[in-house]
């Protein structure tokens, strides 16, 4: 990886567009910019087409003869499957609503980066073969040829795209951008050209359950490492179950939350939550997984990946499923699992056995976001908080997009959020809600080496971060996804240090008054509480 | 995919400059990666690289930061279990630099 510039270095934007029409501006391959091209043994283990070594920075990205048909018979098959996508082909008028609503936009100022432009980089190929202006008219209906270019054009631009439908909002005709991805990346799947930082945790996810391939003795080894420190804190023993058949409800929730800091406090937080609710819940070390890198692939893995939450389910015999704080694995869930995998006719319509609330709007899903359920418990009171635990925090909210957009799970974080946390400050209006700006690195684009496109990408949420900082004093980021917690830790740091992220089940726990506990002095990251001056020295330090 | 040759050996790694089969890891490429990190290797920075190789071995994966600070901390004494100290050791940071010395792969997802 390069060297990363300086913030004053990276927040310079050029936003004069070159001097050349689009069409004739190659794509330069920017250091940087793009993620590793996939490993042959992860396409290999996923059964992906072309499976081999190959690099995006070698001329010769070692493509089968045929790629030109294959691309071209992958796009037709698609625009017969989609309807939604022939649509998006052909509605678009190039009004320009979309093009200033990308955080790639803004942040870099090349104008492939505004979603407009980004899906007429397809559009253009598509009016070629398939519109009767393009056939004749050709560059000036808007249309070109299949090259070797422009398909290295679409990789360095559809992985330039998290999918997070900020576009999507403005598009008076509702175009969305994120299924142009989608099936841009499909199509370049088709020949073996992913990215590793997708195509790794997708196998491993195949292979052992997650996308970290935490293997089962593992997983349960990193659970009781929390659940040490969960005693250490509060007193408490916690003796969760893995894998057990007859539970009420199985719990699945991102490999990230008992793997990476901060999203480890927050997995930390469901442990002691359910404890205090006596929840008849098990966590499985198959259906370890609720993210889905599959999504980011094609179609086809993405069920794969999927599947093995119903069959788990099922195996387990459960009444229904409860999920963790994740993004796109809620738009996953809410918009394709059902038909994917279902219908999960063996489970119950989710229904909270501590306040009876039936979960209507998951009644065919059968699983439930834990804000959902948390929310629902602090409706009926059923929990004991003490907020002034997380006086030292200044908390603004970060809609994560998908679980915002993907499922409008806009309230039930802002009610838990304010019940556990006295101080609450709203970014600008513009930057929230179905309007919040995307991390920077979702859909996958959490890779190291594309650092600066991650950062770029980043700049705006960070900026209205930095906007409450400075106005509010906030200090802390709460959000329900663990590639937020991931990457906007590190996109924070860049660009308004003094801010953290936390997940909002470790503000939660941090409040929740259990039975039984001890006089807590630290929250669950080892710093004293507010008033509490000084901590034991034995305990961990955190940076 | 690129090789680096150690002492007459051959090693592959991978676009990040990581050790692609675990299994070939030994003192050698592990000196080779800590000058290629530039970091000079003391008995404290082997103790880390230990504990990783022996994590590893057990788990198939590397340990959590929160797992690694904690072990070091038993094994070094209290003032050496905090991240500080191992970011004093491996600038580049823990997961990314001692792991790439210790021969583990780098953890993958939302990470």
């Amino acid at each position: 990886m390069a060297k990363l510039p300086k913030p004053e270095e990276l927040g310079k934007i050029d936003y004069t567009p070159p001097s050349t029409g689009w069409m004739d501006t190659p794509v330069e391959f920017k250091p940087g910019y793009f993620c590793n091209a996939a490993k042959e043994k992860n396409l290999a283990g996923l059964h992906m087409p072309n499976a081999r070594t190959w690099s995006v920075k070698d001329e010769d990205w070692k493509l089968p003869d045929n790629w030109k048909e294959i691309i071209m018979e992958g796009l037709r098959e698609r625009l017969e499957k989609y309807r939604s996508l022939r649509i998006f082909m052909d509605i678009c008028v190039r009004c320009g609503a979309c093009a200033d609503k990308c955080h790639f936009f803004i942040g870099t100022g090349d104008p492939k980066n505004m979603p407009v432009l980004r899906a007429e980089l397809l559009r253009s190929v598509y009016r070629k073969e398939y519109t009767t202006a393009g056939k004749i008219l050709g560059k000036f209906a808007g249309a070109r040829e299949m090259t070797i270019d422009v398909l290295k054009e679409w990789w360095y631009y559809f992985f330039q795209c998290t999918e997070c439908r900020r576009c999507s909002v403005f598009c008076p005709y509702g175009i969305d951008q994120a299924e142009i991805t989608i099936v841009g990346r499909e199509l370049l799947n088709l020949l073996g050209l992913n990215i590793d930082w997708i195509m790794g945790p997708a196998n491993a996810c195949y292979h052992k359950g997650n996308h970290l391939g935490i293997e089962p003795h593992t997983f349960k080894s990193s659970i009781e490492f929390f659940l040490d420190d969960i005693k250490t804190i509060t007193g408490i023993d916690i003796e969760p179950s893995f894998n057990r058949k007859g539970a009420e409800i199985l719990f699945v929730t991102p490999s990230g939350d008992v793997f990476a800091d901060p999203g480890t406090y927050t997995a930390m937080g469901y442990l002691m939550l359910f404890h205090e609710l006596g929840l008849d819940y098990t966590w499985s070390t198959y259906a370890s997984e609720g993210g889905n890198f599959g999504f980011f692939t094609n179609n086809e893995l993405a069920k794969k990946l999927n599947a093995k939450i119903y069959a788990e389910a099922k195996r387990l015999g459960v009444k229904w499923i409860l999920g963790g704080e994740c993004g796109h694995m809620w738009r996953v869930l809410s918009q394709y699992m059902d038909t994917w995998n279902g219908p999960a006719d063996f489970l119950e319509v989710p229904k909270s056995p501590i306040t009876g609330t039936v979960f209507e709007n998951a009644r065919s899903m059968k699983m439930v976001h834990i804000t959902e359920f948390t929310a629902d418990l602090m409706k009926h009171n059923k929990l004991k908080l003490d907020p002034s635990r997380n006086d030292d925090v200044r908390l603004t909210w970060h809609d994560s997009c998908n679980t915002a957009r993907g499922m409008g799970l806009l309230e039930e974080p802002r009610y838990i959020a304010k019940q556990v946390c006295n101080n609450f400050f709203e970014m600008p209006e513009n930057t929230i809600r179905e309007k919040t700006f995307c991390c920077g690195s979702g859909s996958g684009l959490n890779a190291s080496e594309n650092m600066d496109m991650r950062l770029k990408g980043g700049l705006p949420r960070a900026n209205a971060v930095k906007y409450v900082h400075e106005k509010h004093g906030v200090n802390t980021v709460g959000n329900v996804c663990a590639i937020d917690r991931a990457t906007l830790t590190t996109a924070i740091d860049y660009w308004s240090p003094g801010v953290r992220v936390s997940g909002l089940h470790e503000l939660v726990a941090n409040a929740l008054v259990m039975k039984g506990e001890k006089t807590r002095r630290t929250n669950l990251r080892f710093e004293p509480l507010p008033g509490v001056e000084q901590v034991d020295d034995d305990q961990p330090e955190e940076e | 995919m690129a090789h680096v040759e150690v002492k007459g050996a051959k090693y592959e790694v991978d676009e990040d400059g990581f050790l692609v089969d675990p299994d070939e890891w030994n003192m050698d490429i592990a000196s080779y990666f800590a000058d290629v990190e530039g970091i000079a290797m003391t008995e404290a920075h082997w103790e880390v690289v230990n504990f990783l190789r022996d994590y590893f071995k057990q788990f198939n994966i590397a340990p959590m930061i929160k797992i690694l600070v904690k072990e070091i901390g038993k094994k070094m004494g209290p003032e050496k279990g905090n991240t500080k100290y191992l970011y004093q050791l491996y600038p580049g940071g823990p997961a990314k630099q001692a792991c790439k010395i210790a021969g583990l792969p780098k953890p993958t997802g939302c990470v």
